[in-house]
């Protein structure tokens, strides 16, 4: 079983990759054929997404950790990045090094303070946190990130492969790279023996403390990892977009996140990378379903919600948790964790059957 | 000096919008661990309403902006009443679950208005008498930032009421001290959680179509900028607590109102969240709340 799906991972990746040679097209869903720079481009934010979202479950799906501050480590990485290479004129590695290191310290400074509290709490600890970062972009005081206009990226000094249309398949591959190197790391911490601590501390915490563990490191640690992989996702995708913008600061943003996670279903590493991916692609392809012909020829009720790709989102989110509840990964494998339900441990499962 | 005041009346103001989105969130929370986050999106249905009821109704200013109000509040709490009898009810139990339908709920509202409405501002009827000022101590004090200020009071003058004074209000305070004992008192909770959930929606409601005419215009996304400092305030007051909303309401309306004026413009927002987070390591149940 293991092996098929390994097997069934590495075809999948296979597929993926050689995207950029296919110029089969899927209408009304891709806007052109795949080796198109315009669908490379969609495909690779909606991996980059993917990958922030896997992130993202870390937290909240293999330790239970509601943060709602998870934007703010994937800013550090895009505005970072901008800001080394478009402001001080940095070569690309230390300027990508710079970013990751703002990534881990900020994660584990902020992270020692939140995680001193529990649930709720933490849930806006960490909102306080991404709402402050958000301030100090879109108000800039110190003059650096450009406010609510944002700030373009300076190419000049990536290297060629990376810069302009012609080579939007380099950029897709990166992207790509991303999402497996998210899933390797993911998979591989969250199975390693302190992923087993993660997932107790997700199940019982108040248990797995009575037996000696000291649940606040492992909890940072899990913290620290989950943020500083956003804000490498986050310098990948300032590579993809080219500039950096407030959006991607806001607790709108974070919230979209959950719903991702929630979406694909979470604790399980590809229900969240599949959420990231579809809740993007969603998110850009219904405008372009709302502007069809078929939607405007449609009376009022029904046009003005169908042209909203957030209202029909935001209704598929609310079905899935009220009837789905551990997401499209539960339709595959029953055992997925439904969002917001305690479920036993799958060791006593098994000493039950 | 004459800034000063200015200056207190408006923080003030903003603490009195902050109130009313607030106690309706920390009700909710207290009774039903329900962190709702559609409390915004139904604050701007609110303030949506009372616009186009406003926009239908003819006569003098002052009368359109009473016809607002009152649409806004009877529809935001009707929307509520709905919110929690179709969609938070069938998660009885599954708090996380609660939270992520109203997340959902958001995002879909939000979007709803911008759709129906375009994402420009509306303007809000202000009658003239709202605008004009008095001289307090030497400071221009428009109507307006007093009016809000007194309506939080009223609000809280009948929540303070409604908690302490009814048979019903007895039944939240109980379920927000011990809801298990409620319940095997042979009391039905959910009632109650109808009702709180329709008073907040009231109280949001009225908070978006005063925010119409204390801002002079509404947008799809004022619920969401107002909802992240309502939590901030539900926070710092303690989860449960009215007063300790109000209370803090004003703090954190006062503070963002000096630091942004006499330190720099987003200051005085950092502070507040600087204020959240010092009063949750110091005192995480918050100023009046009970130990979680």
């Amino acid at each position: 079983m293991r092996r098929a799906q390994l097997l069934g991972g590495v075809a999948l990746v296979v597929v993926l990759a050689l995207l950029p040679f296919s110029a089969l097209t899927v209408p009304g869903v891709l806007p052109g054929a795949f080796a198109s720079p315009g669908t490379l481009q969609l495909l690779a934010i909606c991996l980059v997404f993917a990958a922030l979202a896997l992130s993202y479950d870390l937290l909240f799906g293999f330790t239970g950790l509601l943060s709602f501050g998870h934007a703010l480590y994937f800013a550090v990485g895009v505005y970072a990045t901008t800001i080394a290479l478009s402001v001080w004129h940095w070569a690309p590695v230390p300027a990508v090094l710079l970013a990751l290191g703002c990534g881990l310290v900020l994660s584990a400074l902020a992270g020692a303070v939140s995680l001193r509290v529990r649930g709720i709490a933490f849930a806006m600890v960490t909102l306080a946190f991404a709402q402050a970062g958000s301030v100090l972009v879109v108000q800039d005081p110190l003059r650096v990130t450009g406010g609510e206009q944002g700030l373009g990226l300076n190419v000049s000094r990536l290297p060629d492969a990376l810069v302009g249309v012609v080579n939007t398949r380099n950029v897709y591959w990166l992207a790509l790279a991303l999402a497996v190197v998210v899933y390797l790391v993911v998979g591989l911490t969250t199975t390693s023996a302190a992923g087993h601590v993660w997932a107790a501390i997700r199940e019982n915490e108040q248990r797995i403390a009575v037996l000696g563990v000291r649940t606040y490191t492992f909890k940072l640690l899990a913290f620290v990892t989950g943020s500083t992989l956003a804000t490498l996702c986050g310098v990948v995708y300032v590579l993809l977009v080219g500039g950096a913008t407030a959006d991607v600061t806001t607790p709108e943003f974070t919230l979209a996140l959950l719903v991702m996670v929630v979406l694909g279903g979470s604790g399980v590493r590809w229900g969240a990378l599949l959420g990231g991916f579809a809740y993007t692609l969603l998110d850009q392809r219904l405008g372009a379903l709302a502007g069809s012909d078929t939607v405007a020829a449609l009376p009022a009720v029904a046009r003005v919600p169908l042209s909203q790709p957030l209202f029909i989102l935001g209704v598929l989110f609310v079905l899935v948790v009220l009837f789905l509840p551990g997401g499209v990964a539960s339709l595959v494998r029953p055992g997925g964790r439904p969002a917001g339900k305690r479920v036993r441990l799958p060791t006593r499962k098994r000493a039950r059957a | 000096m004459s800034t000063v005041v200015v200056l207190a009346v408006t923080g003030l103001g903003l603490g009195a919008l902050y109130f009313l989105i607030a106690s309706g969130l920390s009700l909710i929370f207290g009774l039903m661990r329900v962190l709702n986050f559609a409390h915004g999106a139904v604050l701007g249905v609110g303030a949506y309403l009372g616009w186009w009821a406003s926009v239908h109704v003819g006569g003098p200013a002052t009368a359109r902006m009473l016809v607002a109000v009152a649409a806004g509040t009877v529809g935001s709490a009707v929307l509520a009443a709905v919110v929690e009898l179709l969609l938070v009810r069938p998660l009885y139990e599954r708090e996380v679950a609660q939270v992520l339908v109203t997340v959902g709920l958001a995002l879909a509202i939000v979007a709803l208005l911008s759709g129906i409405w375009g994402t420009d501002p509306k303007v809000y009827p202000v009658p003239s008498w709202m605008t004009d000022t008095s001289s307090v101590a030497g400071a221009l004090i428009p109507h307006g930032r007093v009016v809000t200020v007194l309506v939080g009071l009223a609000v809280l003058g009948l929540f303070v009421l409604f908690l302490r004074r009814t048979r019903y209000g007895l039944v939240v305070r109980a379920g927000v001290e011990n809801r298990a004992m409620v319940t095997a008192l042979g009391i039905d909770v959910r009632r109650a959680f109808t009702l709180v959930f329709t008073l907040g929606g009231a109280a949001a409601g009225l908070a978006g179509a005063l925010a119409g005419v204390y801002f002079g215009s509404v947008t799809p996304g004022l619920g969401s900028s107002l909802l992240i400092y309502a939590f901030i305030v539900v926070v710092i007051g303690g989860l449960g607590s009215v007063p300790g909303s109000a209370l803090a309401a004003a703090v954190v309306g006062l503070v963002q109102q000096f630091t942004n004026y006499y330190a720099a413009s987003g200051i005085g927002d950092l502070s507040v969240v600087l204020l959240l987070a010092v009063v949750l390591l110091v005192r995480p149940q918050g100023l009046l709340g009970r130990a979680l």
